[in-house]
């Protein structure tokens, strides 16, 4: 009995090895493993045999089950591999065609460039207000030491809408409504960007509607250094952690004194190159220690108080540093201009 | 300001400075040179020569054979200038030579005779053709007979010279002037200033007083006015060397007379009007407000319409000049004049400033009269007039002036302390870092213990307080010193407000939605400003805000919508063949509540968006999806959605808007925007194709969201679904029988959603099928089949009620 066991393993195990398809190894498990099969056939032979043979064979009729029963499993799978690499070599693609284009949206250019600014000084304690783009005569020239009449009134062309209601010139109002609002009695960390209108021809360089972003911090004892710091960590973000600044004495009604801030051009490095006309310096902002006039008319005691104020051309900011050549691309809108740009 | 390096260096040491190292220190002081413009490149080969003899070249009638004596030579030259003669002295350019214009100079033959060199005119030595003067604009230049042989003429033309051109902002009027420039170069220079010469022989024997009498009406606009005589004065080309100063500074010389006062002008700031006394018509000048419907002609000969904020100059009979800008054409100084009344006067610069604005005139005087002058420098500028008409026009000075003088004149004075000054500046100076900034503006000063009393200059009007004399010390000590620091003290959390971040979310979604953000103009034209106003939004009328003068009819008017502008954008596109295109934008709209705007707008944030052409498109699987209302709509949903507020979609009609595709958006059963496709007229009138557009009122939005979302626990018992088709008749909107699925279903439904429409054929005329997915749910427990099955039965009874539907079986 033992000897037919093993004959009926060895040739199942060969037969299983042979099978070809799924349908083989179905009949092959009928045949020797079944109710019909070899093994059992061989096994009802069992109640002949001895209390001692019994568990002798029966163990190993277990274990030629166990194994043809394996090999079929194995065979089976072998197969089922087969037959699936079969089939998904049917399903081979050109992986060269294009794939689905996805519809990429993303922001204005002049938007990723204020938001950059914005979490630059947020980054530093600063908070961002915002005011009415059209504005009164007061706000945007009274109350920043600009009377009617004044001969630096004519440093901007403004739209008027009435005799008092304008287009704002700047977004310096936002700091005058700011200064009003807190009444002289509290210290000022703030930026205001914003759009602003001037009676400009739409050209290379001019726009009638560009944006501006200015920056206002009043405290006790805020110094010119001070400006010339903060001013310092803006252009290192924004231009590059090796760019130097310099700062020019120039004239705004509302500060006093006033400065203009060049960044070292970053194309000659300081050299002198067309972009900088030669100079190694390009313009980049405006900004002084707040006039005390300005302070005053706001509530906050000049004398005890001092602050300072800057303000930047957010297209000029975004011309510089990605080269762009001409404002007016801000506003064609010109899909092929925006999407060189696009940053979710 | 033009500044003629040359000129300056009669007030200031400039011999260890070049022009381009003054331009850099004068830039980083404060006042911005812009360029720097040399007349002439150094040439060597061009020199004085002396014609010997001029004759008529053998073999051409319009040629001259020149023999010229150029000194250490003589050379013959053929010159074809019809005024060269024996006798002149003239430019000659050696063989070797180069013209600013760039010829070369040799050694030719013309008509077979040698020509060794050339005699220049003013233009061919590099004069700008419109500062040459009439009497030499034509053919060769003739120097006076002073000039020596032989000598460059580099020099005699001040052709070595560079012309700084200075950009005075409006604090700044001393710097226009060559005094005032002087003034700051010796501070920068930390050198002396020479002024200049102010001495004056008078003639005793002339009384100005016996020839004229000044009287002012109008005190408060006219301060000062001096009247001076100078009698027999002889018209002719002014000294060389001021004609050349005149030409650098960008004025054109005309005689002696008019050149001086101009020169004057130039150097002290201080403008100055020479009369005609002989043609001035009275022994008296009246200065007063104009009169209505009075007129003069100005010496531009044009008539010019007078009123009474004109302040006028007159012979007590008629206007003679509009004080501060242009004199009149009858007093105008000639070739004949031979006596003279010069003003030196004190006008009021709102004054002046007003007439400019009324007549259109802007001069060298008027400029500097708006701007304000010095009036220390009045009488003195007046003065030195008639020291360079007596040098140089032969005149004879009345031995006083007649004036009226009722003008201030005295200094301010500012008392600063070093250590303000350190405060303010953050710095560590000492006080004689302090004071010898002081002493190198020639600011006169005292101490009292701490305090520095600074005696503030006339000439500089924009000093008044503290912070000016502290500019004045970091200018000039060099802003480079300051160090970097940063403010310290007190600290707030900086951020944005909630409604900032939203608009940043609403940024994010559209952009990820594949829109790309633009930014247009908020000004647009009257018509646009009132197109695609949002359905029932506001219930008050809503007028646009047009702008007192616009600059064209193309940007007259605030917009109420930003779709116009956004169409304008598509246009461009579609013109430039990008024809797929979705866009979004973020911006104010402005309203006004009064059909003439008296207070400012409302000003509403709004957001647009605008897509034509393909929505997808992939090609070679020609799977192309044009946009169309239900992609728009698409993306206003998953707006909503990802804001986490709910908003129902309402037909309507709108102008502008396709009459059957388009929604009014209501939130909160209020209008804040609208969805639908453009009307096909208005899209032609844009010229885009099939457009579809959204625009929603932020403000609304802003009112009722709240920013950070409460957890909502994710369930943890299986929801079950149903599916009802309902037939409903075509005009029954899906929407509605949805919401009323809703309202019965609840709260055990907690979604429905729209999975078939169909109509068509196998169904009834008139009426559609519409399959809605219900999904009940149970946050705390395993729903029972009945209680769904019963909700179910209810939703379908109450449905089949209200919209006469049934169920399709
Ligand atoms: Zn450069």
């Amino acid at each position: 009995m033992k000897e037919e066991l093993q004959a009926i393993e060895s040739e199942a195990l060969a037969a299983v090895e042979e099978a070809e398809d799924s349908q083989a190894l179905q009949e092959m498990k009928v045949k020797y493993l079944g109710k019909k099969g070899s093994l059992t056939t061989v096994l009802r032979g069992m109640g002949k045999l001895s209390k001692e043979e019994r568990p002798v064979i029966g163990e190993l009729a277990n274990n030629v089950r166990a194994s043809i029963t394996e090999a079929l499993e194995a065979k089976t799978e072998k197969l089922e591999r087969e037959a699936l690499d079969k089939k998904l070599e049917t399903e081979t693609i050109d992986v060269t065609l294009p794939g689905n284009p996805v519809h990429v949206g993303g922001r204005h250019l002049l938007t990723s460039i204020m938001e950059e600014i914005e979490d630059l000084f947020i980054g530093m304690g600063y908070e961002v207000k915002e005011g009415p783009e059209v504005e009164t005569d007061y706000y945007n020239f009274e109350k920043l030491n600009l009377p009617k009449n004044h001969p630096a009134r004519d440093m901007q062309d403004t739209f008027f809408i009435t005799n008092e209601l304008l287009l704002r010139t700047q977004t310096s109002p936002v700091q005058a409504r700011t200064m009003e609002a807190y009444q002289g009695n509290r210290p000022i960390k703030m930026i205001c960007p914003g759009k602003v209108y001037r009676r400009d021809t739409d050209d290379a360089t001019h726009s009638h509607q560009f944006r501006q972003i200015e920056g206002l911090v009043v405290d006790k004892n805020i110094t010119l250094s001070d400006l010339k710091g903060t001013l310092d960590v803006f252009a290192k973000k924004m231009f590059g952690k090796d760019r130097k600044i310099r700062l020019r004495p120039s004239f705004f009604p509302f500060t006093e004194p006033s400065v203009e801030m060049d960044v070292s051009c970053k194309v000659c490095n300081g050299e002198g190159c067309s972009v900088c006309k030669q100079t190694g310096w390009i313009e980049i902002l405006g900004g002084g220690m707040v006039h005390p006039r300005v302070l005053e008319m706001s509530g906050y005691d000049s004398t005890i108080y001092s602050g300072f104020a800057f303000g930047m051309g957010q297209e000029r900011i975004a011309m510089l540093k990605y080269g762009v050549n001409d404002i007016r691309h801000f506003y064609t809108n010109d899909v092929r201009f925006l999407s060189q740009y696009h940053q979710a | 300001m033009l500044v003629s390096y040359n000129w300056l260096r009669n007030y200031v040491n400039l011999d260890n400075v070049t022009p381009e190292e003054l331009a850099e220190k004068i830039t980083r002081s404060g006042i911005e040179v812009e360029g720097i413009e040399y007349l002439a490149p150094k040439s060597e080969n061009i020199v004085v020569g002396y014609v010997k003899s001029c004759e008529k070249h053998p073999d051409a009638d319009k040629l001259n054979l020149c023999q010229v004596d150029v000194g250490e030579e003589s050379l013959q030259i053929i010159c074809g200038a019809p005024n060269v003669g024996a006798g002149q002295k003239v430019a000659v350019a050696k063989p070797g030579a180069k013209l600013p214009n760039g010829m070369k100079i040799k050694k030719v033959k013309l008509r077979g005779v040698e020509s060794n060199g050339m005699i220049c005119s003013l233009q061919e030595l590099g004069l700008d053709e419109k500062y040459i003067p009439a009497d030499v604009a034509e053919g060769i230049f003739v120097f006076p007979e002073d000039a020596e042989v032989g000598e460059p003429v580099q020099e005699l033309l001040n052709l070595d010279d560079a012309i700084l051109d200075l950009d005075v902002l409006a604090n700044r009027p001393d710097a226009l002037s060559m005094l005032g420039v002087a003034y700051e170069v010796a501070a920068i220079l930390d050198q002396p200033i020479e002024l200049p010469d102010e001495n004056l022989t008078v003639d005793e024997s002339i009384e100005a007083k016996d020839y004229i009498d000044v009287k002012i009406d109008s005190i408060e606009n006219n301060p000062y006015y001096g009247a001076f005589i100078i009698r027999d004065v002889e018209i002719k080309p002014a000294p060389l060397w001021m004609r050349n100063y005149l030409m650098a500074s960008g004025i054109r010389p005309i005689n002696n007379v008019v050149d001086i006062t101009n020169f004057v002008l130039l150097e002290y700031g201080q403008p100055l009007h020479a009369f005609d006394y002989d043609q001035f018509g009275s022994k008296q000048v009246v200065i007063r407000q104009g009169k209505e419907n009075e007129t003069m002609v100005t010496l531009d000969d044009q008539e010019r319409q007078l009123n009474e904020n004109n302040l006028v100059i007159t012979n007590g009979k008629e206007p003679v000049a509009l004080a501060g800008v242009m004199g009149g054409a009858d007093s105008e100084v000639t070739d004949g004049t031979t006596n003279l009344l010069l003003e030196a006067a004190y006008f009021d610069s709102a004054s002046v400033r007003h007439t400019v604005k009324q007549t259109g005139l802007r001069s060298e005087s008027s400029t500097r009269f708006e701007k304000g002058v010095d009036p220390n420098r009045v009488k003195r500028a007046g003065i030195r007039a008639c020291s360079l008409l007596q040098k140089y026009a032969n005149g004879k000075v009345a031995g006083s002036v007649v004036e009226v003088d009722a003008l201030d004149k005295s200094e301010k004075s500012v008392t600063v302390t070093t250590a303000k000054i350190n405060q303010r500046l953050g710095m560590g100076l000492d006080e004689k870092d302090v004071t010898s900034v002081l002493s190198r503006l020639q600011f006169e000063f005292s101490k009292n213990g701490e305090e520095i009393i600074v005696q503030v200059p006339t000439r500089r009007l924009d000093i008044s307080i503290f912070e000016d004399i502290l500019e004045e010390v970091i200018r000039i000590y060099g802003y480079d010193h300051l160090p970097y620091t940063i403010p310290q003290g007190w600290v707030q959390a900086g951020g944005l407000t909630d409604i900032q971040l939203l608009q940043r979310e609403i940024k994010n979604y559209l952009s990820s939605a594949g829109l790309m953000e633009t930014l247009t103009y908020s000004l647009t034209n009257e018509k646009d400003a009132t197109r695609f106003l949002t359905p029932d939004i506001e219930e008050k009328p809503a007028y646009p805000v047009g702008l007192a003068m616009p600059m064209s009819e193309e940007h007259s008017h605030l917009r109420l919508s930003l779709i116009p502008e956004m169409l304008r954008v598509l246009q461009h596109n579609v013109a430039r063949t990008q024809t797929d295109l979705a866009y979004y934008e973020i911006g104010k709209v402005f309203v006004s509540r009064e059909e003439k705007v008296v207070n400012q707008p409302i000003e509403n944030l709004h957001v647009a968006g605008a897509l034509t052409g393909l929505w997808h498109n992939h090609p070679w699987q020609q799977e192309k999806k044009p946009v169309d209302f239900y992609v728009a709509k698409g993306i206003v949903e998953g707006l909503f959605a990802h804001l986490e507020l709910d908003v129902t979609f309402v037909q309507t009609k709108m102008e502008d808007m396709h009459p059957g595709r388009c929604a009014v958006i209501k939130l909160n059963g209020k209008g804040i925007g609208y969805v639908g496709q453009v009307h096909p007229l208005t899209a032609k009138d844009f010229d885009v194709k099939e457009t579809y557009v959204f625009e929603i009122d932020l403000e609304s939005v802003f009112a009722v969201h709240q920013l950070a979302p409460s957890f909502t626990d994710i369930p943890r018992y299986p929801s079950v679904t149903r599916d009802i088709a309902f037939i409903l008749d075509n005009d029954v909107p899906a929407g509605d029988v949805q919401a009323v699925i809703m309202e019965i279903g609840v709260p055990l439904v907690k979604e429905v959603s729209i999975f078939d429409v169909y109509q068509g054929e196998h169904m009834e005329e008139g009426k559609k099928s519409v399959a809605y997915r219900l999904l009940y749910q149970d946050p705390s427990r395993t729903l029972k089949d009945d209680e769904v099955d019963a909700s179910y039965q209810e939703i379908i009874e109450k449905v089949n009620n209200q919209f006469g539907s049934y169920v399709r079986s």
